[in-house]
């Protein structure tokens, strides 16, 4: 084995890279949650995603138009989704699931006609100054232009939740659903777009592992990415900054065991594999905290 | 008073099945107090929802300032000045007491500015009030601080309020009253909701009386006795529930340094409660909302564990025992929810009676379930309690509240215990139904069941029990003979107006 | 305007329609995306439901349908128990992989000494109990720490698939196997193979044991206080604490239950059908089980029916592969849809559908 051939730099800059498309997916799933709603089917809108990033790239040969095409496709599954747990009442949980295994067959048909193309290239945007920084430029200037979009995403997401009224309205939808009807707020057009976004942001997590990270669409390829999401928004405890943070620790994780895998550690390449999930368990049990928000998972409906 | 603020014409609406509001027309002026009367079920909740856009009426007109008014949503309404004080459904836990009153404002200006002003309206009207805290963590009193605070921040024409004095010990009521009258003063007209009746005598101006949907009457109640608006309200005269007071015999229940933490969030811990309850004694334990009576019930009923020793039973500790076991020992229980905690919704009556019948009742051999045995129960308890259903096929839910009550007070009272808990027997169920309910607790008292009745609800409370303690901040007061009681006395004991007093002086 | 009204009572009617209306709408859409892929809509149709059964060939793929229905019916109906009970267990795929493991590892310990006596019974209890144990760790891990079941029970697919690809490269790989990945064959090891019973009919110990999980279940479920339980915990569970219900208990004995019956479900596979222990074992049955209990509406008798109906989408999606050139993930969109459309038609079970204004009753 050779730990030599790890290049901590290299190591912090591809953790940004790993992270992406679960800090993408997570801070979707972040708002829906803080809107009262359980959507586990954040991996079958990845997966879509992903697959419908690919066809849109590849047809219109840019890249840009290809996270375009995939926030819609995200953004169509998850209003299936909103149409059955908000109109039709179904179970959260089981609605969830449903598109999970509902995103896998439909991604696995709509990019069976495209397995083995290379999608455009998505350049790099060297930050001027700043990447040329001993470092930290190495590490967090020279990245393209999703990663950047996630973290502004983030601080995006923070200040909506915490500094605007519409946020403040969210929050009080996701917090006891009942009494934001009784103050005349439209709940479930609320949940229907918190919902929609978190499709949208699913399906760009989704792309980026097909577009960037990969690059290259195969079956399954998100390979338990959205339900990774799913247990950072917990970990987080529904807050955006902590959110980042377990994203981080999921992609060094991640570009960690590939690392020791590339190095020829004297582990079965199977158990460093296992290891993000592990992780994942792991973080689960040790570091949640914060408390989930009232109505989360529980069917509204106004009554009289 | 001449000139009408707001006025109803034949306001109707109808659910499937019932007629919630039938031809209803009334008239409020500005600057007049006007009550709302009627039992549960009368269509009191539904009018004032029509009013403040929530429901819309199937027919009538309604005016606001002689222009037609027809509120969209809850934002029409209050943009036209109508705010609304819930009984439950408005708060939010999990945030601060500025948030909750910026999500009931229109235009809310920054939370720094509105938790100034929070600050200045609470000291005017003698409501203190810290705008930084969150609201999960306040007292029942202290939550609807919020609420009214949140409607007089939006200068109101109207002000509905719904039941404000369920929550709320007699002190705090009166310095309820006194801001209510400031407002009156003020040229603020009041919509207020109630059944109490002595309390409308002494607040408000008019009473319109709601029968089954209908207005049955309009009357000044300073001028009529209590018991006229009564007999108005119900149609017909109430039964008051009798008793022969036995002799008291030996000691079941005793509580010994209970002291526990809530289970549930926002929840308020036992702390340190000792009393002792005789056969055939009824012992009413009073005290404003969400000062741990839900988790009292839940350390009696076995469904919060606590050290052995600090529940006894006839002498033997079962403190650490499951709810089973207890029952086995003859100890039921009647926790306050009737739908989701004391009965199931969606399973039907045969499968409630089951719930916490099978113990007693036998129903379970070999690990099967004797279904045949559980419906006779409930057949049994239908029967004996007058619950009005088609039959033990149907679903808890789809019985009304006051027979669903009769319906899981009865399960166990049939099961003959020995010791019996009952949290709020007769919440929310119509004047006839909590006398029978009521009536059943006494006579089981009489055949020396001891009987521990947690209840925020006064009145019923000095009715029924043989020894009155009260339950303030999860602390039980020593319990005294309720005979001779007076409500100020009661009052006291359940706190006072907690912090309120100063602030009434100073404004 | 549309408005949905809650019925005063569940709708008896529409619980036993709405699988049936879901199975027929997924039939016309999928005939729709099936001719959008230039396929022939109804004989693509005919092809999945009624080729397997009566078609030219129907002799090799009707014992099919027991041999791919047992995993599946007794997968889902263990797992009906938990989702009655509010107890999402959706890692049965990685319980299932793990009594695979387990039952496998049994047999090959004693290879080659002939017991069956022995060996058998002890790889189903190895196999349960390799299913019950790793259900155990969500199970434990939530009522220890709070930890939600679903992540935690969905991560440990993940960690059993890389665990079935590990043993099938190295502890468990065939001796004689010429470097080839993947264990000794059990079909070749008499004292371990979970033979058909019967020859061409499909039954194997595993349809037999799903066959008595069934009845297991409508008894546990219609007269077992259990059953009471579970249904109490899913609807109420503070009722169900009133009834002296606990729910940590009710947590791990329907992660256990649902585990165990996956381990078994594992271990028949392996046994039989499958043969051996491969990083291509498991097909998807532990997931494809979720659609199964939900589809027979978490009912034994239901998830019978709506095991064989998901089946017959596996081999009349193998047949469409062949004849018409239908692509695989086809069939995954299918079973995938028919979920959809169910829990979209379950809505007329507890409400009604009214038109325009309410009108007085």
């Amino acid at each position: 084995m050779d730990l030599t051939a790890i290049d901590p730099l290299l190591l912090l800059a591809s953790l940004m890279v790993a992270s992406t498309p679960i800090l993408l997916a997570a801070l979707g799933e972040l708002v829906v949650e803080r809107a009262g709603v359980l959507n586990l089917g954040v991996e079958g809108m990845m997966i879509t995603g992903a697959a419908c990033g690919i066809i849109f790239s590849t047809l219109t040969g840019n890249a840009w138009l290809g996270f375009a095409g995939a926030a819609l496709g995200g953004l169509l599954l998850s209003f299936l989704f909103a149409v059955l747990t908000q109109l039709l009442l179904s179970n959260q949980v089981a609605t969830g699931l449903a598109l999970t295994l509902f995103g896998l067959g439909l991604s696995a048909l709509l990019g069976q006609g495209f397995a083995g193309t290379r999608p455009p290239a998505f350049p790099k945007l060297d930050i001027p100054l700043l990447s040329n920084l001993p470092v930290m430029g190495q590490i967090a200037f020279r990245h393209d232009g999703m990663v950047y979009l996630g973290l502004g995403l983030v601080a995006a997401v923070w200040y909506f939740l915490t500094r605007t009224r519409a946020g403040l309205v969210l929050r009080a939808v996701g917090e006891n659903h009942d009494a934001a009807h009784a103050l005349g707020y439209p709940v479930v057009l609320i949940r229907f777009g918190a919902i929609m976004f978190g499709g949208a942001c699913a399906g760009l997590g989704g792309a980026y592992i097909s577009l960037v990270r990969v690059p290259q669409w195969t079956e399954g390829m998100t390979a338990g990415a959205g339900w990774i999401a799913l247990a950072i928004v917990v970990f987080a405890g529904w807050k955006p900054g902590r959110l980042l943070l377990g994203a981080y620790l999921f992609g060094g994780v991640t570009v960690l065991q590939l690392n020791l895998q590339a190095a020829g550690l004297a582990i079965p390449v199977e158990y460093l594999s296992m290891s993000p999930y592990v992780a994942t368990i792991i973080v689960l049990v040790v570091l949640a905290a914060g408390r989930k928000p009232g109505s989360l998972g529980q069917t509204f409906h106004a009554s009289r | 008073m001449t000139e009408t603020l707001l006025a109803l014409a034949g306001l109707t609406k109808a659910y499937p099945g019932v007629i919630a509001n039938n031809d209803v027309s009334l008239e409020i002026a500005p600057g007049e107090v006007h009550a709302l009367l009627g039992e549960n079920g009368a269509g009191k909740s539904t009018l004032v929802k029509a009013i403040y856009g929530l429901v819309k009426p199937d027919s009538g007109a309604m005016h606001l300032d002689g222009q037609p008014f027809a509120p969209a949503d809850p934002k029409a309404a209050r943009a036209a000045g109508i705010t609304m004080v819930f009984q439950h459904f408005s708060l939010f836990d999990a945030l601060s007491v500025a948030e909750n009153v910026a999500l009931g404002m229109e235009r809310p200006p920054p939370l720094r500015d509105l938790s100034a002003r929070i600050r200045d309206v609470s000291d005017q009207y003698g409501l203190p009030l810290d705008p930084t805290r969150i609201v999960g963590d306040l007292s029942a009193g202290e939550r609807q601080r919020v609420e009214i605070i949140r409607c007089l921040l939006q200068d109101p024409k109207l002000l509905i309020m719904d039941e404000p004095t369920s929550v709320l010990t007699p002190q705090e009521v009166e310095i309820l009253f006194e801001t209510l009258r400031k407002l009156k003063a003020e040229g603020t007209a009041i919509l207020y909701i109630s059944h109490k009746l002595e309390e409308i005598r002494a607040l408000c101006d008019t009473a319109t009386i709601l029968r089954l949907g209908e207005v049955v009457g309009d009357c000044d109640p300073r001028e009529v006795s209590a018991r006229e608006m009564a007999e108005m309200m119900v149609g017909g005269t109430l039964h008051v529930p009798e008793r022969e007071a036995g002799p008291e015999g030996a000691v079941l229940l005793t509580l010994d340094h209970l002291s526990a933490p809530s289970p549930q969030e926002f929840g308020t811990p036992l702390r340190d409660i000792s009393v002792e309850v005789r056969a055939g004694q009824v012992l009413g334990i009073g005290g404003v909302a969400g000062n741990g009576q839900d988790e009292l019930l839940l350390a009696l009923s076995g469904e919060m564990a606590v050290a052995p020793d600090m529940v006894r039973l006839r002498g033997q500790a079962i403190g650490h025992l499951p709810p089973n076991a207890r029952r086995a020992l003859g100890l039921c229980a009647a926790p306050e929810e009737r739908l989701g905690h004391a009965a199931a919704p969606d399973m039907t009556l045969t499968e409630n009676a089951a719930l916490s019948g099978k113990t007693r009742k036998n129903l379970v051999r070999n690990g099967l379930v004797d279904w045949g045995g559980a419906r006779d129960f409930a057949t049994t308890i239908i029967d004996r309690f007058d619950v009005r259903t088609p039959g033990p096929e149907n679903v808890a839910r789809s019985l009304s509240g006051g027979n669903l009550q009769k319906y899981v007070i009865g399960r166990e009272i049939l099961q003959a215990p020995d010791v019996l808990v009952v949290n709020q027997p007769t919440w929310g169920v119509d004047a006839s139904a909590a006398a029978a309910i009521r009536q059943a607790i006494m006579d089981l008292a009489a055949e020396g069941t001891a009987v521990v009745v947690i209840s925020q609800d006064l009145d019923e409370v000095m009715e029924i029990a043989d020894a009155f303690a009260a339950l303030n901040a999860g602390r039980l007061s020593a319990p005294r003979p309720a005979r001779g009681l007076t409500i100020e006395e009661v009052g006291l004991m359940l706190g006072g107006a907690h912090d309120m007093e100063v602030a009434h002086a100073e404004a | 305007m549309i408005t949905l009204e809650r019925r005063p009572q569940p709708s008896r009617a529409w619980s036993y329609l709405s699988p049936i209306l879901a199975v027929l709408i997924t039939m016309v859409v999928g005939g729709l995306v099936f001719a959008a892929l230039g396929k022939p809509p109804v004989e693509a149709i005919r092809t999945i439901f009624w080729d397997p059964l009566f078609g030219d060939f129907a002799g090799y793929f009707r014992p099919q349908l027991l041999v791919k229905a047992a995993p599946l019916i007794l997968i889902a109906t263990g797992l009906s128990f938990g989702f009655r009970a509010g107890v999402w267990n959706i890692g049965a795929e990685g319980q299932y992989i793990m009594g695979a493991l387990f039952g496998a590892g049994v047999a090959l310990a004693f290879y080659p000494i002939e017991a069956r006596w022995l060996i058998f019974p002890l790889m189903v209890v190895a196999g349960t109990l390799g299913g019950l144990l790793w259900a155990m760790i969500p199970g434990v891990l939530r009522v220890r720490f709070g930890t939600n079941e679903i992540l935690v029970s969905l991560m440990l697919v993940y960690v059993a698939d890389f665990l079935l690809d590990a043993m099938a490269l190295g502890l468990l790989r065939n001796p004689e196997g010429m470097g080839f990945p993947g264990s000794r064959n059990l079909q070749q090891y008499p004292s371990a193979h979970n033979a058909e019973l019967i020859a061409n009919t499909g039954l194997h110990w595993g349809v037999i044991a799903a066959f008595f999980a069934v009845v297991a279940a409508y008894i546990l479920l219609s007269r077992h206080i259990f059953g009471f339980n579970v249904r109490l915990a899913g609807q109420s569970p503070r009722a169900a604490a009133f009834a002296g219900v606990s729910a940590n208990r009710m947590v791990l004995i329907c992660l256990g239950l649902s585990g165990g019956l996956a381990g078994m479900a594992g271990m028949f596979e392996v046994a039989g059908p499958a043969g051996q222990v491969l990083a291509s074992f498991n097909v998807g049955y532990g997931f494809t089980a979720i659609i199964v209990a939900f589809l027979g509406r978490l009912h034994p008798l239901g998830i019978l029916l709506a095991g064989m109906l998901m089946a017959l989408t596996y081999i009349g999606g193998e047949l469409a592969q062949m004849n018409l050139q239908l692509p695989r993930s086809a069939i995954q969109l299918f079973q995938g849809m028919l979920l959809f459309f169910l829990l979209a038609v379950d809505v007329m079970t507890n409400f009604r559908i009214r038109l325009g204004r309410k009108g007085v009753a």
